[in-house]
């Protein structure tokens, strides 16, 4: 019956052109070359596109704040170094939508980090938080975001600073003011850094900014267990007159119970100026010192060598 | 070769949301029409002519039975290339004019192209549309679409063509063109398969019926078996005033109007009434066989009917 | 067979053409189209961006607007009003119905495309008073788009072959919605697991990716496109419109016209 091999022939053909078009698609993407600022921005004025959402500018700051994370974790996930893309979205994002504080907080976390772990931009950051601060005066999360960027700066005087005004905010968490002080005081103390990391990896749910303090958190005690080991290489410097040839040394003469491990489960190093640093420095992120004398990190693929 | 043969053809639809239960549009029908002749598919609305026909041209599709239109199967396209159809209520692209229209069907029917303009004009000329084949159809009246309707309908000069309800909707005037236009189809050789609610236009033209109800036959014959001698009564009419006792005796009954008597009495007992009129030396003007029209027969047939019967009629229908 | 095909898709052709809402649609096109020119007034240096951005833009979405209103009627309306019983009574199959359909409404929208496109150029000759090589990526950018109308096309076709114009016009609205935000899609798939993931990857590749046929930014920018790229989208299009209509001949094939 002619009908039913009609019937036969259009389910055949549906069947084929359905895989097909499946397959060809796949072909297509991977000729797309990574997205173009353009591609991606579509329209790179805030401006402009915001007069183009016809008033559902709410929902278009969700689409391109999920395209901020996707963009995000794609170039952490090829171990690209660039995030020339991060900065231009985040400003489009929150100026459709200035109250959406986890882009502030994203930015303010990832702008400033350094390269492969961020922008590297820390006045961009800046400059993003502190617009995050004007339209949302009431937000104790943003001047702790600006305090957090000033004191990876060093500049402890203006994190101080930030920590403070975010504690005059009302419903502020306690801590913004012990924070303040303490970073007036003892700014450039490892137990300050402790806190601050302990504060940011207890209260965010955003899972990037978890893992970067975690991050964090790793290095500072890598740092703290190398200073305090360095203090014991340091006595047994004073009392022989050398310093010791390995850890192993120590350890047979009951100075150390066995090899000290680092956090990664690496044994610690120890070179002749009795100066300890860690057993893989090229994978322990945000390490400050406890590296070896000298050491350059390795550069990011595709970024230039940065000067030491 | 009969023109059309349907065995066993029905339809049933599954209604409902939740629960389907089944709804029996056709019930399965026996029919068979010779070629050359005018049949007339009857009966009242929803009886099922419209799902039968276009089961018939392929629109709906049966759920049992099958159906030779020219000793081919119902799909095959070299059937369709001799048979036209007018749907119910036509409405046409309106966009188009009738020339266009047509030219447009002439094409989708395989017209040769040489021969395709000399036959449209030769067709519109037929339905009496000379003057307006190039106005837009959405111009045309009720009468005119139709006319236009049949026109697509033998564009092609099919073998059988296939009218649902041609006449409605029109004026007498516009009746009797239709009428015209079927007779002039047959006295050039072709089947006319037409499907009414309009009783004496089927009496007129039809060679023979079929009537159709709630989805089952109940009846097919020529016009003149089914309406004659069913109760096959005659009537005697008398000058007079005096009502006849022997008559009465008989069964009938008589009625006077005006100088005259009338009275209706059983075809059976047609001698024993004359010797009545003998007797009583009534002054008889007339004895006239009594025929029941069309429209008797057809409301006589639509009482429902229980459901064996259904499948007894549906046997005796061919 | 093809001749029957050719005579349904002429008329389709002739229809849309007479059918005034075609006409308020183009001109409303090109009217913004002009407009771009004073937009791209604002900045100096953006005219040109401008009217390629926002002219295209136009021929875009006013072209989706015509096949979807267009489309969605292509067999419903037929069906109500009657017109198909005649049609399908003839040697005529069902399948060379909705062929013929598709060609028929695919060659109008190319017709108007063409003259959008003009107005496009008109405008661009207009604020850079002469074209340059970069220009000729637009008329790729022009093709890509005729291609993503001959899909929705073939979606409004496919939804009209068996539920009402008005449910039609919506589906294949949302579709081509959904489609235009492909990427995100995408992106939204990266981030979720299990039998969401699964989910969200069959959509992907279920709807139409509009995302990979816009490449207006790109060429409003003069960006060169590979000759790849032009291949396989073409080949992508094609395929994916093949399969829409096998599924609207399928349905419409076994369909009871009540």
């Amino acid at each position: 019956m002619r009908r039913r091999r009609t019937t036969a022939f259009a389910t055949l053909l549906f069947v084929v052109s359905a895989m097909g078009s499946g397959l060809l698609l796949h072909t297509v993407d991977r000729l797309r070359t990574r997205a173009t600022l353009n591609q991606v921005l579509y329209i790179s004025s805030p401006k402009l596109l915001k007069a183009l959402s016809l008033g559902y500018h709410g929902l278009l700051a969700d689409v391109y704040w999920t395209r901020v994370v996707q963009y995000y974790g794609e170039q952490r996930h090829t171990r690209s170094s660039d995030f020339s893309l991060l900065w231009p979205l985040l400003n489009l994002t929150t100026q459709l939508d200035p109250h959406l504080i986890p882009a502030y907080q994203f930015g303010g976390t990832f702008l400033a980090s350094r390269p492969p772990y961020g922008a590297g931009l820390p006045q961009r950051a800046i400059e993003l938080v502190e617009s995050g601060i004007r339209n949302n005066p009431d937000d104790w999360h943003l001047y702790y975001n600006l305090g957090f960027i000033y004191y990876d700066l060093k500049d402890f005087r203006a994190a101080a600073d930030a920590f403070d005004r975010g504690s005059r905010v009302p419903n502020a968490h306690p801590f913004l003011k012990i924070m303040a002080a303490q970073c007036a005081q003892h700014g450039g103390e490892l137990r300050t850094a402790q806190m601050l990391w302990s504060a940011v990896y207890e209260t965010t749910k955003d899972k990037y900014i978890r893992e970067n303090a975690e991050g964090h958190l790793r290095a500072l005690k890598a740092d703290f267990e190398a200073q305090e080991l360095e203090k014991i290489v340091a006595a047994f410097h004073q009392q022989t007159g050398r310093y010791p040839s390995s850890f192993a040394e120590l350890a047979r003469a009951r100075i150390l119970p066995g090899i000290p491990i680092d956090p990664l489960g690496n044994q610690f190093q120890l070179d002749r100026e009795g100066h300890v640093f860690v057993g893989d420095p090229d994978n322990f992120p945000f390490i400050e010192r406890a590296l070896p004398s000298g050491y350059l990190p390795k550069p990011a693929p595709g970024s230039a060598r940065p000067r030491g | 070769m009969r023109a059309i043969e349907i065995v066993g053809l029905e339809k049933v639809y599954q209604v409902g949301f939740w629960r389907k239960r089944p709804k029996r549009a056709l019930n399965a029908l026996h029919l068979a029409v010779e070629q050359g002749e005018i049949f007339g598919f009857l009966g009242p609305n929803g009886a099922g002519k419209t799902t039968t026909l276009k089961m018939l041209m392929g629109l709906v599709f049966p759920t049992g039975g099958s159906a030779r239109i020219l000793d081919m199967e119902m799909d095959d396209p070299r059937m369709k290339a001799q048979i036209g159809f007018l749907p119910e209520q036509p409405y046409f692209y309106d966009y188009l004019t009738a020339r266009e229209l047509l030219r447009y069907y002439g094409h989708l029917s395989g017209v040769e192209p040489k021969h395709l303009t000399a036959r449209v004009d030769t067709v519109l000329n037929q339905v009496g549309l000379n003057d307006s084949r190039d106005v837009q159809l959405r111009k045309f009246s009720k009468g005119m679409l139709q006319r236009a309707g049949i026109a697509q309908a033998i564009l092609h000069d099919p073998k059988v063509v296939f009218l649902d309800e041609p006449m409605s909707g029109l004026d007498p005037m516009g009746r009797r063109e239709v009428r015209n236009l079927i007779e002039q189809l047959k006295h050039d050789g072709k089947t006319v398969f037409f499907s009414t609610h309009i009783l004496s236009d089927a009496e007129a033209l039809c060679d023979r019926v079929a009537i159709l109800n709630q989805g089952t036959l109940r009846g097919v014959g020529a016009v003149e078996e089914l309406t004659a001698g069913i109760r096959g009564q005659s009537e005697f009419v008398w000058s007079g005033t005096t009502i006849s006792p022997g008559l009465t005796q008989l069964g009938a009954d008589c009625h006077v109007a005006g100088d005259t008597v009338r009275a209706v009495v059983p075809s059976d007992r047609m001698d024993a009434a004359l010797d009545v009129i003998k007797r009583e030396r009534l002054r008889l003007i007339s004895v006239t066989p009594v025929r029941t029209s069309l429209e008797d027969y057809f409301l006589a047939q639509l009482t429902p009917v229980p459901e064996e019967a259904k499948v007894a009629a549906n046997g005796n229908g061919g | 067979m093809a001749s029957r095909i050719f005579h349904i898709a002429a008329n389709t052709f002739r229809e849309a053409v007479r059918d005034r809402v075609l006409y308020n649609l183009i001109a409303f096109a090109l009217l913004l189209t002009g407009a771009a020119i004073f937009v791209g007034q604002i900045s100096i240096e953006i005219e040109r961006l401008v009217v390629i951005n926002l002219g295209l833009t136009a021929v875009s979405l006013f072209g989706v607007v015509i096949a979807i209103f267009i489309g969605i009627g292509l067999v419903s309306k037929e069906i109500e009003k009657r017109t198909l019983y005649t049609v399908l009574s003839r040697p005529v199959a069902r399948w060379e119905f909705i062929a013929g359909k598709f060609f028929g409404l695919s060659g109008t929208l190319v017709v108007n495309t063409l003259c959008m496109a003009l107005g496009v150029f008109a405008a661009l000759l207009y604020v850079s008073r002469n074209l340059n090589g970069a220009d000729a990526w637009v008329l790729v950018a022009i093709y890509f788009i005729v291609l993503q109308f001959v899909i929705v096309t073939a979606l409004a076709l496919l939804f009209s072959s068996f539920s009402s114009p008005l449910l039609s016009a919506v589906f294949t609205f949302c579709l081509f919605v959904s489609g235009t935000f492909a990427e995100d899609l995408r992106g939204f798939a990266q981030l979720t697991h299990g039998f969401t993931r699964w989910l969200a990857t069959g959509a992907i590749y279920a709807i139409p990716n509009f995302s990979a046929l816009n490449v207006i930014s790109q060429v409003a920018h003069g960006e060169p496109l590979s000759g790849q790229l032009i291949f396989w989208n073409s080949a992508y299009a094609l395929v994916y419109s093949l399969a829409v209509l096998s599924l609207a001949i399928l349905i419409f094939e076994r369909r009871n016209l009540k």
